[in-house]
């Protein structure tokens, strides 16, 4: 499998009011395969965000270098779309609308086409006159996949993108996620706080430390899909990844 | 049973007023303000020669040529104070120190330049509205969510179509709460400005009543003419809440 995201001795650094700078990432280094699933865990406020921002292009690296599809990023771009937990779908537009929106330069028939298969890969094709407000919090953010899968993009990063979910409602756009992979391989680098959600989706899991921010594991799930989280396999790992992150002793 | 009451409720409190105004007028015994009745009497005299529908639209007509001006010009200039940080920087100063100035302190200055026709108080009243609105899109640009923003330069929206199509319409709700305060102001202004130096409209009316015989009727009448059609302005600019625009905003 070829390499999609190669980041390479990532340095980030952010100067406090006080004039202390806080180290972030001192020669961070990831990289992740084509069509690869990949989840980072780790404590809060250790530089996943930052991570996220620094691979999409919201922020620059102070040091090294980072390349999707061996291109390096400079900027944001349609190459790599960021999902937050606080959606971003423009309420003003419709459904059918946020996605079309997002498709410019593109002939008329080919953007439509285009918003109809992803609007039915998310199953909202009944409501694509609807305006965000009268979506339910789950069918947001599946909207939210559909923009952001639209402009076919090489890369996708989600932060926490279920965070703000009921606890059902998470479980399924679990499901959901792993349908739509199944239809469109997609790479994608996930954040979460939910090691269930990590070790249910991704192909490896990386575990953080606390800043400056550093991967201590690697676990490759090799667990077959549908997996269930009461699989003895998918248990001890994730007593394992509990235990490294100091959630649980013994 | 309660939520009739409260429907009644401004009727009520409308009812007492002009109750208590008549009662005023008894008990006092004055000669020359008038009672309810002789307003209602002075509103049909005036209907019927036709010069009220006269002095309404000009009135109306100025407010709408100024208020239109004033948002062609306002909403443009207060999405670029709102979006680039240099032109506020240079910018609000001068905003904030003309912002304070009552547009009837301008009033000899509209007449020097535009001498007394439509043009002064059409200027008085741009002049007037104008800031309000500035200031409500400012402030609507600043408090755009940073999220949309973000979203927008992901998707690589830029230029035009990001103030256009992002940054308007996130912001637009408070766009239109600044339209409807300057929309409010600019009726206030008309009637100031058709004081002096123009023969037509409420303003005028109010004055050449007290000026031509004392028609303290007259004054009372246009008075309540001006509440009326003010109050009927703010429902009109209140109905652009529903608009699928401003909507998202107000509900949930």
């Amino acid at each position: 499998m070829s390499v999609d995201i190669d980041a390479r001795d990532v340095w980030k650094s952010y100067q406090l009011e006080n004039g202390a700078s806080l180290s972030v990432l001192d020669g961070f280094t990831l990289t992740v395969a084509q069509h690869e699933f990949v989840a980072l865990v780790g404590p809060s406020g250790c530089g996943k965000s930052t991570l996220l921002d620094l691979l999409a292009g919201f922020q620059r690296p102070d040091r090294g270098t980072i390349t999707v599809a061996g291109q390096p990023v400079g900027r944001p771009s349609p190459k790599g779309i960021l999902i937050t937990q606080k959606g971003s779908v423009f309420p003003w537009i419709t459904a059918w609308r946020n996605l079309t929106f997002v498709l410019d330069g593109l002939p008329e028939e080919e953007r439509a086409s285009r918003a109809r298969h992803y609007i039915e890969l998310v199953g909202l094709q009944d409501f694509a006159s609807a305006f965000p407000y009268q979506l339910s919090g789950g069918m947001l953010q599946r909207l939210e996949l559909a923009r952001a899968l639209v402009v076919k993009p090489e890369v996708l990063y989600m932060d926490e993108p279920f965070g703000s979910l009921d606890a059902l409602t998470r479980l399924r756009m679990r499901q959901e996620l792993l349908r739509i992979r199944r239809e469109e391989p997609q790479t994608t680098v996930l954040v979460t706080h939910d090691v269930d959600e990590a070790i249910a989706l991704a192909d490896r899991v990386f575990v953080l430390s606390e800043r400056p921010m550093r991967i201590t594991r690697i676990v490759e799930i090799l667990i077959d899909h549908p997996r269930s989280m009461a699989d003895p396999r998918a248990v001890a790992l994730k007593d394992s990844i509990l235990h490294d992150l100091g959630a649980i002793t013994e | 049973m309660r939520s009739r009451t409260f429907r009644i409720a401004p009727y009520l409190v409308v009812a007492i007023l002009i109750a208590a105004w008549w009662a005023a007028i008894r008990l006092s015994g004055t000669r020359i303000f008038p009672g309810p009745w002789d307003v209602v009497l002075g509103v049909i005299s005036l209907a019927k020669e036709g010069v009220l529908v006269h002095h309404i639209a000009a009135s109306l007509m100025r407010v709408a040529i100024g208020f239109l001006g004033a948002v062609a010009l306002a909403i443009p200039l207060g999405v670029a104070m709102g979006w680039y940080p240099a032109t506020y920087r240079a910018l609000n100063p001068v905003i904030q120190m003309l912002r304070p100035i009552s547009p009837i302190a301008w009033i000899p200055l509209a007449i020097l330049w535009f001498g007394v026709g439509n043009t002064s108080p059409i200027f008085l009243i741009l002049l007037s509205s104008f800031f309000p609105m500035v200031v409500g899109t400012i402030a609507g640009v600043h408090s755009v969510e940073r999220q949309y923003i973000r979203a927008a330069e992901n998707f690589g929206i830029t230029g035009m179509k990001l103030l256009r199509q992002v940054i308007v319409p996130a912001a637009m709700a408070q766009i239109v709460t600044g339209m409807r305060i300057g929309l409010g102001v600019a009726w206030l202004v008309v009637v100031a400005a058709e004081m002096v130096a123009i023969d037509s409209g409420l303003g005028y009316l109010i004055i050449d009543s007290r000026n031509a015989g004392n028609r303290y009727d007259l004054v009372v009448a246009a008075m309540v003419i001006i509440g009326v059609i003010g109050f009927f302005l703010d429902v009109l600019m209140r109905r652009m809440d529903r608009v699928d625009a401003v909507k998202w905003r107000y509900v949930r």
